[in-house]
């Protein structure tokens, strides 16, 4: 048993609706309870779907238990069948269904429908939501593209793989993806699962390359394409200004066209304004990455490498995908976290004290408790990460969003500077309020919450001379400046923080 | 509404048309209930022993992650739980330990079921009984179901209630019990209202904290302040405390007519009771009627969700104006409603249980003004231009009693309003 507060995915079941939902003309059977229907509002509120999503459920109770579920099963999908008339079904259980052992693969056949019925094995106590997407991605593919591999197939066409309902910008990234391939002169034979049908997936062997936006949807049907179909796959993330342009290399290859005009083209801003003077503030901020896998690294890359930030922490819930994650962190000298225990990833954030968390909802409710900027980078989904406006993670202008989102949480460069240079000025310093609001004093609070929850475990005293000295600490920093002090007094078992203390702490971290 | 209410018919001559559907339902399970449970019981914690659906339902269902450090989670069973019976039991011992040690401010522990636990036949009243003997005195450990297969949506709260009777003190003395978790502020006005009606010993079930348990017994009387209780009546019967029949407190009439079954039963007189409610039946008189004018004459359809419907069709129908479609419930308990039941208009159909895509038939043929549903069907209501009032706010805010009547109205006029501004 695990005790779990949040939890980062859904169970597996939650990751096969995620590619009906996307999907047209594809329905899911689901053998579960009724309380297992919640799932309708996670694409209904959090992704504001204006239909429900092509579901039923048996919604079997305890009374059905002693006598006939499997019959339940039966009747709802023939109904589902008679009402919604899909090109294909898929059928399966959840959790509680699973235990009852019903075999609704067995039971569909049985009901001779005049379509293809695909049973999904989605084991509930072992694997989650993204396994769940993927499992049921590779199942229609492997049912529904045709072995035969398609006579003409032009080079410079590829299909997309990968984008569902309720993924992270999953929508933007799309949209930016296929103008990159178009501006490149490249054809998009079919995407999916978003917006396929499944006589879609029966055309996916026309295309000559697989393009795979998430692998932790679409890498098992792609390598499933390329063992049966011949048909390659570009993996390469397009994220930040290095992977959209290693993106455009690889599928221009793959396509054998010219990436030059389009890796000339208008680019991204990020590139230049990382290297503008007022970035200079963003050096060496120490950044606390945690996500799904193909976020958190590459939004390590991207902080690390295009924003000149210090990687101090990195790490996935997606455990499929350990490998690669610890493969990134090495590159930044560290180990990575792989957890789903929201309790472990709190303890890693607080013992590593970066300046900004990239993570999750869950890492932004851990930030705001320890008083540490936040951007939010990855699923699980909530409906503020289904913005009105086009905001893509992927290609030259997921690259623009990318620096805005990460850089704006942290205090804007100059403001700091000149934060640093009057913070003595009587209309300024930071015991005051700003003076267009009256200039009256304003309460320590600000300080002391950002270092509380941090340092509770042993209490260090401060001499009342080392106190008023971190006070000329800008308040933005002092935080961390009481926090590294306290850890460097207490290893070395300082029973008095005096002045030196300080500076010897200060002399000591900034080697 | 100044005058009170007429007498209640004293039994139903033609009455509702009372439908049965049984099919695809699209309704919350008892774990939801936990959402507002936790909120009412201040040093309370839920968890779940269930799968990661469970989990995923609360986290969902709670807003969408508002409370950084909740008084609930969940306990998950994973693969090699379901192996062994003895070591489920020594897993969950071992996650309580951990949890109690996090959280020392916890006096009250609820191990809640769930589908899984109930089919794998997890003993969780045992757990309770052996963990309560490690913890105590410091934290009472208790268990109840919450499971989809047994509860829906606001029947978790009907057995998490049920759940603290047994653990309620004894007493032989005369005492008002309103039972059904209501909002701190609709309690402390009832309580006010009781205290001027001359009842002297009022208490509320849940109590705020857990030390607060209400002392019981055959000379108690209890009010069912939410109409899905059936279990926790049966367990205060139990405890040979009687129920005073009432409808429920929704609404000025509704409000009237609860606080008037009181005070029948505590010997009370007409006028005493007149007196006391006269400034809120005065009060909610002027909060309904700005409201009125919206409501009335609109053809209302709810779908089944939480056992609200049918006193929030009385209320619509007769203090508002509306006209009532469907009146769809989970589940109807005759007796708790028979109040209500009496009260709405002759004819009016309501149906218990549910076949999801024939009751979606049903509302798109009706096109009804407003449609009262769960968060599933909201949107793709909406998508097909039907206004609707999404029914889980219906438990999150306060809308028992006189001064919340206005609010009550309010939830249904909001969605109206908002289309006309939206095509103003």
């Amino acid at each position: 048993m695990q005790l779990t507060l949040w939890t980062y995915e859904g169970p597996p079941h939650i990751g096969a609706m995620r590619v009906a939902t996307a999907m047209r003309g594809l329905h899911y059977v689901l053998h579960a309870p009724q309380g297992d229907t919640y799932a309708d509002l996670l694409f209904t509120m959090i992704e504001r779907h204006g239909a429900r999503p092509p579901v039923t459920y048996t919604t079997f109770q305890a009374r059905d238990l002693g006598s006939d579920t499997a019959e339940i099963f039966k009747q709802a999908a023939a109904a589902a069948y008679e009402r919604f008339r899909p090109q294909a079904m898929i059928v399966g259980a959840s959790c509680t269904a699973e235990l009852l052992q019903d075999d609704p693969a067995g039971l569909s056949k049985a009901l001779g429908l005049p379509i293809p019925v695909i049973p999904l094995e989605l084991p509930a106590y072992q694997k989650k939501e993204n396994w769940g997407a993927s499992e049921t991605f590779y199942r229609l593919v492997r049912t529904l593209a045709p072995a035969a591999p398609a006579p003409e197939r032009p080079k410079a066409s590829c299909n997309i793989l990968g984008p569902t309902s309720l993924g992270f910008r999953h929508r933007d990234d799309l949209r930016e993806v296929r103008g990159l391939l178009g501006d490149l002169g490249i054809a998009v034979n079919v995407v999916a699962p978003l917006g396929a049908t499944p006589a879609d997936l029966g055309r996916l062997g026309q295309a000559a390359f697989n393009v795979v936006l998430y692998p932790e949807v679409a890498r098992n049907a792609a390598q499933w394409l390329e063992k049966t179909h011949g048909q390659p796959f570009v993996e390469t993330a397009p994220i930040g200004v290095t992977g959209t342009t290693a993106f455009i290399e690889a599928v221009a290859a793959l396509a054998g066209v010219d990436p030059a005009p389009v890796l000339q083209g208008e680019g991204s801003r990020l590139t230049w304004y990382a290297r503008s003077v007022d970035s200079t503030y963003l050096t060496g901020k120490r950044v606390f990455v945690f996500g799904d896998a193909t976020h958190a690294i590459a939004a390590a890359r991207v902080a690390a490498r295009e924003i000149g930030f210090s990687v101090v922490g990195l790490g996935t819930y997606s455990r499929e995908f350990a490998r690669e994650v610890r493969a990134e962190a090495a590159l930044h000298g560290i180990e990575a976290l792989i957890t789903d225990d929201y309790l472990a990833v709190e303890a890693a954030i607080a013992a590593a004290q970066p300046e900004l968390v990239l993570g999750t909802q869950m890492e932004r409710h851990i930030a705001k408790r320890l008083g540490i900027p936040c951007a939010v980078i990855s699923a699980p989904m909530h409906v503020q990460d289904v913005p009105a406006r086009h905001a893509p993670q992927m290609g030259f202008e997921g690259a623009n969003v990318l620096f805005d989102t990460f850089v704006h949480p942290l205090m804007m460069g100059l403001e700091e500077h000149l934060l640093a240079m009057f913070r003595d000025d009587p209309e300024f310093h930071d015991r005051v309020a700003p003076s267009h609001l009256g200039g009256r004093p304003r309460e320590e609070a600000e300080t002391a919450v950002v270092a509380a929850p941090v340092t509770a475990a042993t209490p260090v005293v401060w001499s009342i001379e080392a106190e008023r000295e971190l006070k000329k600490v800008p308040f933005f920093v002092r935080g961390k400046a009481r926090h590294n002090t306290e850890r460097f007094a207490r290893e070395r078992a300082l029973p008095l923080i005096t002045v030196e203390t300080l500076y010897d702490a200060k002399a000591h971290f900034s080697r | 509404m100044t005058a009170l209410a007429s007498p209640l018919p004293s039994a139903v001559p033609c009455g509702p048309e009372i439908r049965h559907e049984r099919g695809q339902r699209a309704v919350f399970c008892g774990l939801t209930g936990i959402v507002w449970l936790h909120r009412k019981i201040q040093d309370a914690f839920f968890l779940v022993v269930g799968s990661r659906t469970c989990a995923h339902l609360i986290q969902s269902a709670a807003g969408v992650m508002i409370f950084a450090e909740p008084r609930f989670a969940t306990a998950i069973i994973e693969e090699r739980d379901l192996a062994g019976l003895a070591d489920a039991h020594e897993e969950l011992d071992r996650v309580v330990r951990r949890l109690l040690e996090r959280r020392p401010d916890i006096k009250l522990l609820f191990l809640v079921g769930s589908c899984p636990s109930e089919v794998i036949k997890l003993d969780l009243g045992r757990a309770a009984a052996r963990l309560s003997g490690t913890f105590a005195p410091d934290v009472r450990v208790l268990s109840y179901s919450g499971s989809g297969i047994e509860t829906t949506f606001t029947q978790g709260e009907d057995a998490c209630l049920a759940a603290l009777v047994p653990d309620l003190p004894h007493s032989n003395d005369e005492s008002l019990l309103v039972v059904g978790a209501l909002a701190d502020v609709v309690e402390d006005q009832f309580s006010r209202l009781f205290a001027d009606l001359g009842i002297a010993d009022v208490r509320f079930l849940p109590g705020r904290r857990a030390a607060d348990r209400a002392p019981i017994g055959p000379k108690t009387r209890y009010l069912l302040a939410q109409p899905f209780l059936t279990d926790t009546a049966r367990a205060l019967e139990d405890r040979g405390a009687t129920r005073i029949p009432a409808p429920f407190p929704l609404g000025a009439e509704g409000t009237t007519l609860w606080l008037a079954a009181a005070a029948r039963a505590f010997g009370i007189s007409p006028a005493r009771l007149a007196a006391v409610t006269e400034a809120g039946r005065t009060r909610a008189a002027r909060a309904l009627q700005a409201h009125r004018a919206s409501l009335s004459g609109r053809r209302v359809f709810f779908f089944p969700d939480s056992q609200l419907e049918v006193p929030l069709a009385r209320f619509l129908s007769r203090e508002m104006g509306a006209e009532l479609i469907e009146v769809g419930t989970p589940y109807l308990h005759r007796g708790h409603l028979a109040d209500d039941l009496a009260l709405l208009p002759d004819g009016t159909r309501v149906t218990e249980g549910q076949s999801l895509d024939d009751q979606l038939d049903r509302c798109r043929a009706a096109r009804p003004d407003l449609t009262v549903c769960g968060l599933g069907l909201a949107n793709p209501l909406e998508a097909e231009d039907l206004a609707t009032k999404w029914s889980i706010e219906l438990l999150f805010t306060p809308i028992q009693g006189y001064e919340q009547a206005g609010d009550l109205a309010g939830l249904f006029t909001r969605p109206l309003a908002r289309r006309a501004r939206l095509e103003g």
